[in-house]
């Protein structure tokens, strides 16, 4: 895939989405679109801000949340020293990026596709189910702990059917489990695409569920990162034997140029 | 204006340019090859070989410092054949010169090493990473022992045919210049310094490590004096050509090392930066040569004023 590219792109707007004890932590962040070929929703880009000095030298990796013939947009949630300075970001600021990096989720156009999503792990599915050529066919679950006005529901929740769950109180999150575990064992059933996105218990959960229900089933996974291009082996995974043919080096694979979306049974999560 | 410089003792041997890439910051090349001209580079130096494939260390390997990072990958590789195999071919070896950095446990398994690369028509040069433990004799790194360092050199002088050989030192020493002259003693052709600078980093809320090796390398632009000064005692100890490395981020930083010695640089974490730093530093540099009216980069170097 080697459409992959570094631009700097102007900020057109940085919109926050609700708020968490009066401060504004989610945010829509629209930069002006870059000149790619082509892109599939799961991969991401790795985003640095001009104006940061050498104090912070990372990119940080976000996923494509949609991009139109217009702009390209990231929906990010503020949790550290990096992001909290991405809220600062104005339109007109400038901001290096580089991508489509990593492979996206599948698309089978008529098979029942469930997408679980855990937090700010929904940013993908915005772009999946606006571009699925047969959005009908998908089906999502969404658990979050923070209002659901903070996330980008609505955008999804206009395009497929789908609930969304907050989680308060331990109970909440046992129902939860219970109602992904009956989704999962239903699209097994039929054959279906179980594509799953969030914190990294949650993806152990989900991979649970799903082996144990035989499901196709395809997690996004989430590690730090340096490079985003494969080059450091800072965001390495574990992955089963049937990956070294790929060039993986001795069971441990790259997130970000062999992932973010690894097949559910090819990884073990099992490494902080 | 001619970027290239003579380099004692190897009159066949030569970088275009002084920017060459580090070590484990540049993958293979290949990862690099979408965002600009490869050939464009003085050289690349490859992730770490070694003999058998290695998986590397736990997770979290990496972690971001205040004007740097601390990594423990580990040398994570798939081994010299596979690269050899794989990697290799894929690289503009007849255009650039592509030096392959090996890592081994003792001298015999370094001389293995060289010997397998010495045979590659695609590699330029050997860089020995001599940051690691003697196995065999009580665990102490090579590069922290001027009789150890000077044996492996021996041991892959030996092997290595045409091919020069780098000594790439540690930072972790009391005296770098004692093991730089020990090694020019025993044959190297080049020295590369510095390694990472050994560090750590703790969470107070987890109240975990921030590496699961616990201990790493620290680089980037923090370490950027304790590399100055030791490529300045390392020119000042041994008379083979000398590339500087740790915390380049721009022409000016290049322009530094050379002043006080080196003949080439080798640029590790600023490509984290963005991927395409190291080409943007190759016509920095130019300009900022030209802009200086520095005419003779040969009489700049080591030209520091005392
Ligand atoms: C492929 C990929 C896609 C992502 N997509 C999104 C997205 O669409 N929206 C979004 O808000 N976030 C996304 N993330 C997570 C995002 O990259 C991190 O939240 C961000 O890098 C944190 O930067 P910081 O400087 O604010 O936090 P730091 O101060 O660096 O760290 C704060 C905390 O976040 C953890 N952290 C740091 N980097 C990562 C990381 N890369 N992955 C997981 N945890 C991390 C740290 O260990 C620490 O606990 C994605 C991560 C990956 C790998
Ligand atoms: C992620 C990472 C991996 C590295 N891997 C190697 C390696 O395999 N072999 C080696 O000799 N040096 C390795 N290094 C050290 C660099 O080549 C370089 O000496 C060091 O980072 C200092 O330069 P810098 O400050 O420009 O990064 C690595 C450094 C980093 C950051
Ligand atoms: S982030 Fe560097 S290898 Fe993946």
């Amino acid at each position: 895939m080697n459409n992959e590219q570094c631009t700097t792109l102007k900020v057109l707007d940085n919109v926050p989405f609700g708020q968490v004890a009066g401060e504004n932590l989610f945010f829509a962040l629209r930069l002006e679109r870059p000149e790619w070929k082509n892109w599939q929703p799961g991969q991401f880009v790795m985003v640095r801000p001009s104006g940061w000095a050498f104090d912070m030298l990372w990119a940080r990796p976000f996923s494509i949340c949609r991009v139109s013939p217009r702009d390209l947009v990231l929906f990010f949630q503020v949790v550290g020293r990096g992001t909290r300075r991405m809220a600062e970001l104005k339109s007109g600021d400038d901001v290096l990026v580089w991508g489509p990096l990593g492979n996206g989720f599948a698309v089978e156009p008529d098979s029942p596709t469930l997408l679980l999503a855990g937090g700010i792990g929904i940013a993908p599915f915005v772009g999946y189910a606006h571009s699925h050529p047969k959005p009908w066919n998908l089906h999502m679950e969404f658990g979050h702990r923070m209002p659901l006005s903070c996330y980008p529901y609505e955008s999804i929740n206009e395009k497929i059917m789908g609930d969304a769950h907050l989680e308060e109180k331990p109970e909440d999150l046992t129902r939860f489990i219970e109602l992904m575990d009956r989704r999962i064992a239903e699209h097994a059933e039929q054959n279906g695409l179980v594509l799953a996105c969030g914190p990294t218990p949650f993806l152990k959960t989900v991979q649970h569920l799903a082996l144990k229900h035989s499901a196709r089933c395809q997690l996004s996974l989430e590690t730090r990162m340096a490079c985003g291009v494969g080059a450091c082996l800072g965001c390495v995974t574990k992955v089963a034997d049937d990956m070294h043919a790929n060039g993986v080096a001795a069971g441990r694979a790259q997130v970000c140029n062999h992932g973010p979306v690894f097949w559910a049974h090819q990884v073990n999560l099992s490494e902080g | 204006m001619d970027m290239r410089l003579n380099l004692p003792g190897l009159p066949d041997f030569g970088f275009k340019n002084p920017i060459l890439t580090a070590s484990g910051t540049f993958g293979y090349g290949v990862e690099f090859a979408p965002f600009g001209d490869l050939t464009a580079l003085g050289g690349i130096v490859v992730k770490g070989l070694s003999l058998k494939p290695r998986p590397g260390n736990p997770m979290p390997r990496i972690a971001e410092t205040p004007c740097g990072m601390l990594n423990a990958v580990g040398l994570q590789n798939s081994g010299v054949e596979s690269f050899l195999k794989e990697k290799l071919p894929k690289l503009p070896w007849r255009e650039l010169p592509v030096i392959a950095n090996i890592y081994a446990c003792d001298p015999g398994e370094f001389a293995e090493l060289t010997s397998i690369l010495a045979r590659e028509q695609g590699i330029a040069a050997v860089e020995v990473n001599i940051s690691c433990p003697n196995v065999k004799e009580g665990g102490i790194l090579f590069g922290q022992d001027a009789a150890q360092a000077a044996r492996v050199t021996e041991a892959v002088k030996r092997v290595a045919g045409d091919k020069p050989v780098i000594i790439k030192l540690s930072p972790n020493v009391t005296d770098i210049a004692a093991i730089a002259k020990a090694v020019e003693d025993a044959g190297a052709d080049m020295i590369s310094c510095i390694n990472t600078l050994s560090g750590m980093g703790v969470d107070i809320r987890s109240r975990k490590p921030l590496l699961a090796n616990v201990i790493g390398g620290l680089s980037g632009p923090a370490i950027k004096p304790v590399a100055l000064r030791c490529v300045w005692q390392v020119c000042r100890a041994v008379t083979i050509p000398v590339i500087g490395i740790g915390g380049i981020t721009s022409a000016e930083d290049v322009l530094e090392f050379m002043l006080v010695g080196a003949h080439a640089v080798q640029v590790g974490t600023a490509n984290f930066i963005r991927p395409d730093f190291s080409f943007r530093l190759v016509q920095e540099f130019e300009q900022l040569v030209e802009k200086m009216g520095i005419t003779d980069l040969e009489e700049f170097r080591g030209s520091l004023k005392l």
